[in-house]
């Protein structure tokens, strides 16, 4: 197995409290001038590559190696619901068309449903080379279970390279169970995807919750599996059809489950901030819920939607839809007017793709100022009246219409 | 019925930054609280048990030996028993090995009706454990559950949250759930269970308490991920930067409005 080995006639008091500073977990104990490392440990191997020279050790695992060319194949799951194709299904595919063209890997598609050769008509517009389909009456609705089965049976058959899910309700929960029954790695929520000429797939999202990106590989294991948000990247162009359609035998397939849907329910349908084009997003900032009245003029003169931050969902005073960020939603207005917020490294990555980012914050070292096009160093409780007053002149004047 | 709840220690702020100097992560590992989608899983498991009859509440919790800490807050909020899975040879895991370590802890442990998971952590943010540790199982799971509608002898229906609908669903024992944020209002530790239960005694587990003890399958080499490399992120835009009294900012907006043709 692979650990840090403490090589302890290294070990001096002055280098263990070094070794103790050097690591973020807090896994060295040392008692008895003799250093250990307890269960906290992450195998950074920081303290390897930054500590004393020769104190700690990476003991590697020797393992077999697996051919990395027997696996061919970038391929989206594409996510149906009520026969209706997920658009974060269709931006994936430009994805894979990107990442699959590097080492001229064929673009695949699996779809599972049934009474859904429209959506593989679809898939094909998009310029899928191969689209799966497994139509039966047992895939109509969404099952764990069934669906995993079918998975299963595409990896099997055609050792596809990579996999892509949406990082929807649906595809976060469905991604990690074929990940288990493959015995594979998955990254949740990636922020950028991309190939390296040996067929690897590097998956970058933020790690450790907080304001660090960190790239992740899959050495040794395939599929190769990502989770991507809606609106992390472009759909592709339509394009006139080049590939094909294959059907699927599911009459081998386990349909077996212990789980049965007795009611479906759709929701009101409630603006999503995930399609509009203008949005104020407001933070911690704010100290209390009627302070938000601050933000009413600018947001009718600007007919935009409101999101918020975390915290602010904590407190309740928004619907969590109404969450900006990875755990959120991802945002791509035109405009975006961010008031109050500090600017974790998740509501950034859910919103920083936006065309026009203006931000105000009072601390002039704010994270969000970074990725601003216009960064407004003051307090939103002096910036917001000013604006507010300057808006009221023209509602209340003759530019009303104009 | 035996319910046993996955919960994990984490970090208390979330802010992690690399040392421009030393290229080292900065994290500040003293304040650690338990993760707060966990407590809905806790709370959740409590109103079966008030539902029901000889409910058994389980807390789990893999980490370091501080993270006994999570699980007596558990038993002060209600948990019958706790158990910490503790071991050297599980560190460096990701998703598919914490999952791999936990499934094992719970074959241990045994003799269980239903799974509950908090729908994600605050620090890894991938909701994934709770699935893969139902894969393993060999059992069924329902994520983003937001009610109890009802317990039946061998099985249970619940409500599920996802983007556009709810489902009400029902799903045989044994199974696993995860719980929605905001699902229920979780309870806070009481003074009365804490008094009397200080001294209670938690399990600590390990590699040799496992039916698999290869220790190739657990901590970084069971772990199909690696992070090859950790980074700051990128600043691309470039950035106009304005100061100024509130009325010269407030106007200040307003002209990139007008220039933007918003106002």
């Amino acid at each position: 197995m692979a650990y840090i080995k403490v090589n302890q006639d290294k070990i001096t008091k002055e280098v263990a409290e070094k070794l103790i500073k050097i690591c973020p977990f807090g896994a060295f104990d040392y008692e008895n001038d003799y250093l250990s490392i307890n269960a906290a440990c992450r195998i950074c191997k920081l303290c390897v590559n930054k500590g004393p020279v020769g104190a700690c050790e990476f003991i590697d695992d020797v393992r077999e190696k697996i051919d990395k060319t027997l696996f061919s194949g970038v391929t989206v799951f594409i996510e149906q619901h009520q026969n209706k194709a997920h658009p974060v299904s269709w931006e994936l595919v430009g994805k894979a068309k990107e990442l699959a063209a590097i080492n001229g890997e064929p673009v695949l598609a699996v779809i599972i449903g049934d009474d859904v050769e429209h959506i593989a008509q679809e898939a094909l517009t998009y310029g899928v080379d191969r689209v799966h389909v497994y139509q039966d009456e047992h895939y109509r609705d969404f099952n764990v279970e069934r669906y995993t089965n079918v998975l299963e049976h595409f990896f099997q058959t055609q050792q596809n390279n990579v996999f892509l899910y949406g990082g929807t309700p649906m595809g976060r929960s469905f991604a990690p169970k074929v990940a288990a029954r493959l015995k594979t790695g998955l990254t949740a929520d990636c922020t950028a995807l991309e190939m390296t000429d040996e067929r690897d797939l590097l998956q970058i999202r933020p790690a450790f919750g907080g304001n660090i990106m960190a790239k992740i590989h899959t050495p040794n294991t395939r599929p190769q599996m990502a989770t991507v948000r809606y609106k992390m990247f472009n759909k592709p162009e339509k394009q006139a059809p080049t590939g094909k359609i294959i059907w699927e035998d599911t009459s081998t397939l386990s349909k077996k489950t212990t789980i049965s849907i007795l009611d479906h329910y759709n929701k009101p349908k409630v603006t999503d901030i995930s399609d509009a084009e203008v949005i104020i997003a407001v933070g911690r900032a704010f100290k209390k819920e009627k302070d938000l009245e601050l933000i009413e003029p600018l947001r009718k003169k600007l007919n935009a939607e409101v999101g918020c931050t975390r915290p602010l969902i904590e407190n309740g005073w928004f619907d969590p839809k109404k969450q900006i960020g990875l755990s959120g939603r991802t945002v791509k207005p035109k405009l975006i007017i961010n008031l109050g917020i500090s600017g974790a490294v998740q509501f950034i990555e859910g919103m920083k793709d936006s065309e026009l980012i203006i931000s105000v914050n009072r601390d002039p070292n704010n994270k969000l100022f970074d990725i601003s096009h216009y960064a407004i160093v003051g307090d939103v409780y002096d910036v917001l009246p000013e604006l507010n007053r300057l808006i009221d002149q023209i509602i209340g004047g003759k530019n009303e219409v104009s | 019925m035996k319910i046993i709840t996955c919960i994990k220690q984490v970090p208390g702020s979330t802010q992690v930054e690399i040392d421009p100097v030393t290229g080292n992560l900065v994290r500040d590992g003293k304040n650690a609280k338990m993760n707060p989608y966990d407590l809905f899983a806790l709370e959740a498991a409590f109103e079966i048990k008030e539902r029901t009859n000889h409910c058994e509440v389980h807390a789990l919790t893999m980490g370091p030996f501080s993270a006994t800490d999570v699980l007596r807050n558990a038993i002060y909020m209600g948990a019958d028993k706790g158990s910490l899975v503790t071991d050297r040879r599980f560190a460096g895991a990701d998703v598919l090995a914490t999952a791999y370590t936990l499934s094992q802890t719970i074959q241990k442990i045994g003799h269980y009706d239903i799974v509950i998971c908090g729908k994600q952590t605050t620090d890894g943010d991938t909701a994934q454990v709770g699935p893969e540790i139902a894969e393993f199982l060999g059992i069924p799971h329902v994520p983003y559950v937001k009610e109890i509608v009802e317990i039946k002898e061998h099985s249970i229906i619940v409500t599920s949250a996802y983007d556009f609908y709810d489902e009400k669903i029902e799903v045989a024992f044994p199974c696993l759930i995860t719980i929605e944020k905001d699902g229920n209002v979780p309870r806070l530790p009481s003074y009365r269970r804490k008094r009397k239960y200080q001294d209670l005694k938690l399990d600590i587990l390990s590699l040799k308490d496992f039916h698999d003890q290869d220790p190739g399958n657990y901590g970084l080499s069971g772990s199909p991920t690696q992070v090859e490399e950790i980074f700051p992120p990128q600043k691309t835009k470039d950035s106009i930067r304005i100061e100024g009294s509130g009325k010269e900012l407030g106007e200040a907006i307003y002209q990139i409005l007008k220039e933007n043709r918003y106002v």
